[in-house]
């Protein structure tokens, strides 16, 4: 058994390293495959405020994820083809610029998360995650049937956006890019699972009932973190989108969400690095496996499988031991 | 006489066919211990409830501090100061005993969305709960997760949780319940300080804890209030001591 706090700085570290050490050995997929853990963890970093953090078991988070990369594209395309994002009531211009397509991912994540939330978190345990499953594929569908932005087929941005004073095109200043913003994340969803918020949120999720007969609506908690989630995962989708310069209906199917959720549970549900360890193992396990055999995803379900019966908080829970009560 | 802090008029309410609650009236005054007893399934449980707020009664009114708080949810009723223990003990079993208190705490500041300081290391959460925790003696204990303390120690780590409250009422459903001899006497020391701070409905099965400490008692059969008064008289009274009392030596 080793430190929990030792593990997480390891498995950063080598999230760091691999890349740095594939740009110094000219090999810039591998630098691709770490950009694209560091993105899929920051994914699986919203899940886990919901899930983790609130005990909500949301099956429907692709339609964040989806909605990030979507506004990604939505924002980015008419700059490519030399028109206006909008011209009524007034003229406004699509946009090329990360920050600002990152504010407006996470702006309409946070909405969407309100809307599904304010009607889901109605219902709890197998209901909910039917709700939000349904919800989920709603926006899947509709993403199919709206020719305006490539429908079934997707829509490519031909030239990754831009971040000031970096040259996005290059891998290893992109994956910087993930990095930071996964660090950014990771730091977030640590105050925020010792303040007074993230006691609250937690012991809603052991014992609802008190935390009511306390002065505190579950509610409004689980709503709260609820919208927090999907604007962390909808950063994520704008940021994968960046990364494919390519955004598709994919994004928003439920196969998404269940990627998502695996990540968090391979990492261990609740840790906080959790959804990194299990997002790194997911593409290793990809690309490696899926190397090897077509049915890679046969050995995947068969670690899943071990880890829900064998290691209950997942990869780091069975190297690092029983989660201890936060200081 | 002083205005009651607390009052039920005719409240009701029924599961199917079953009356639970049935016209009920009754009233906490400043400073007094009122019991219910009443065989089990005589709807003490589920006053509690309604009044706490996690139950909607069918018909009735029920009054806190002066206004009618009927229509408001649990959480809107605990900030008005009404503070209540379950009958199962009701704490969140991964938090040690500091952090259960510290909710409390967080809970009567109506503070809970602060998102960046960390709660534990805020003075004005812990400070207060820590004296809170001394008042029922688990100082020694304050790093333990709720869920591994013994039975009698949760009991009081739920008193430390009403207590931060600030309550204006307590609403205790069988505080004692599971404790040995020792323990209940001990509680009952417990209870009987606790009044100072406010009144106790208390629903308990103890009924050695109930003579010694209620000022008042009300008995509950069959959802309806079947008498009402002073201990002497509720001991005297041989409706209640056929409809409960008696029961209590049947096999």
């Amino acid at each position: 058994m080793i430190r929990e706090g030792l593990l997480n700085t390891l498995l950063m570290l080598g999230l760091l390293a691999v890349p740095l050490i594939a740009q110094a050995m000219g090999e810039p997929f591998v630098i691709t495959l770490a950009t694209k853990v560091a993105i899929l963890a920051l994914a699986g970093v919203g899940l886990n405020v919901a899930l983790g953090l609130g005990g909500m078991v949301s099956l429907g988070h692709a339609a964040f994820f989806g909605i990030g990369g979507y506004a990604m594209g939505i924002l980015a395309a008419p700059v490519q083809a030399y028109e206006p994002l909008m011209t009524w009531p007034i003229e406004v211009p699509g946009t090329k610029s990360m920050p600002v397509i990152w504010a407006a991912a996470m702006a309409a994540g946070a909405l969407a998360a309100l809307a599904i939330g304010a009607l889901s978190l109605r219902t709890a345990g197998v209901y909910f995650i039917m709700i939000t499953l349904a919800f989920g594929q709603m926006l899947f569908y509709f993403a199919i049937s709206w020719p305006a932005y490539g429908g079934e087929d997707g829509l490519s941005i031909y030239v990754r956006n831009g971040f000031p004073g970096l040259n996005t095109l290059d891998p290893i200043q992109f994956f910087a890019l993930a990095f930071g913003l996964l660090a950014l994340a990771l730091l977030f969803a640590h105050l925020l699972a010792r303040s007074r918020f993230g006691l609250a949120l937690q012991g809603a999720r052991q014992n609802p009932a008190r935390v009511a007969a306390l002065g505190i609506r579950p509610y409004t908690l689980r709503l709260t973190a609820f919208v927090i989630s999907g604007a962390i995962t909808a950063l994520a989708g704008a940021l994968f989108a960046d990364l494919n310069r390519f955004v598709s209906p994919a994004m928003l199917s439920w196969q998404t969400s269940g990627e998502i959720m695996v990540f968090v549970i391979l990492g261990g549900v609740g840790r906080l690095f959790g959804p990194v360890a299990g997002a790194a193992l997911f593409i290793l396990l990809e690309h490696w496996l899926g190397g090897v055999s077509d049915y890679w995803k046969l050995f995947l379900g068969l670690i899943l499988l071990a880890i829900v019966l064998f290691a209950r908080g997942g990869m780091i829970g069975a190297l690092a031991g029983r989660q201890v009560a936060h200081d | 006489m002083t205005d009651p802090v607390l009052a039920v008029h005719d409240l009701s309410v029924a599961f199917g066919a079953l009356k639970a609650v049935d016209r009920v009236s009754l009233d906490l005054r400043p400073g007094e211990i009122h019991a219910l007893i009443g065989p089990n399934g005589a709807g003490k449980s589920t006053l509690i409830g309604l009044i706490a707020g996690g139950l909607r009664p069918a018909s009735g009114r029920i009054t806190f501090l002066g206004r009618d708080i009927t229509r408001r949810d649990t959480a809107a009723r605990a900030r008005m100061g009404l503070a209540r223990s379950f009958q199962v003990s009701s704490v969140a079993p991964d938090f040690t005993v500091l952090q259960n208190v510290t909710l409390a705490v967080e809970g009567a500041q109506g503070r809970a969305y602060g998102f960046f300081m960390p709660a534990l290391s805020d003075r004005s959460l812990t400070d207060r709960a820590a004296q809170h925790i001394a008042r029922v003696g688990l100082l020694n204990r304050v790093a333990v997760p709720a869920g591994d303390l013994a039975h009698g120690e949760r009991r009081r780590l739920e008193v430390a949780m009403a207590l931060a409250q600030h309550p204006k009422a307590f609403l205790l459903d069988e505080p004692m319940a599971g404790l040995g001899p020792d323990g209940a006497r001990e509680f009952t020391q417990i209870l009987d300080e606790l009044r100072h701070e406010a009144p106790i409905l208390l629903v308990e099965h103890d009924m050695d804890a109930v003579f010694r400490l209620a000022d008042r008692i009300s008995v509950l059969v069959y959802g309806r209030v079947v008498a009402s008064g002073g201990v002497a008289e509720i001991r005297a009274n041989p409706e209640v001591q056929r409809a409960y009392l008696g029961d209590e030596t049947l096999p």
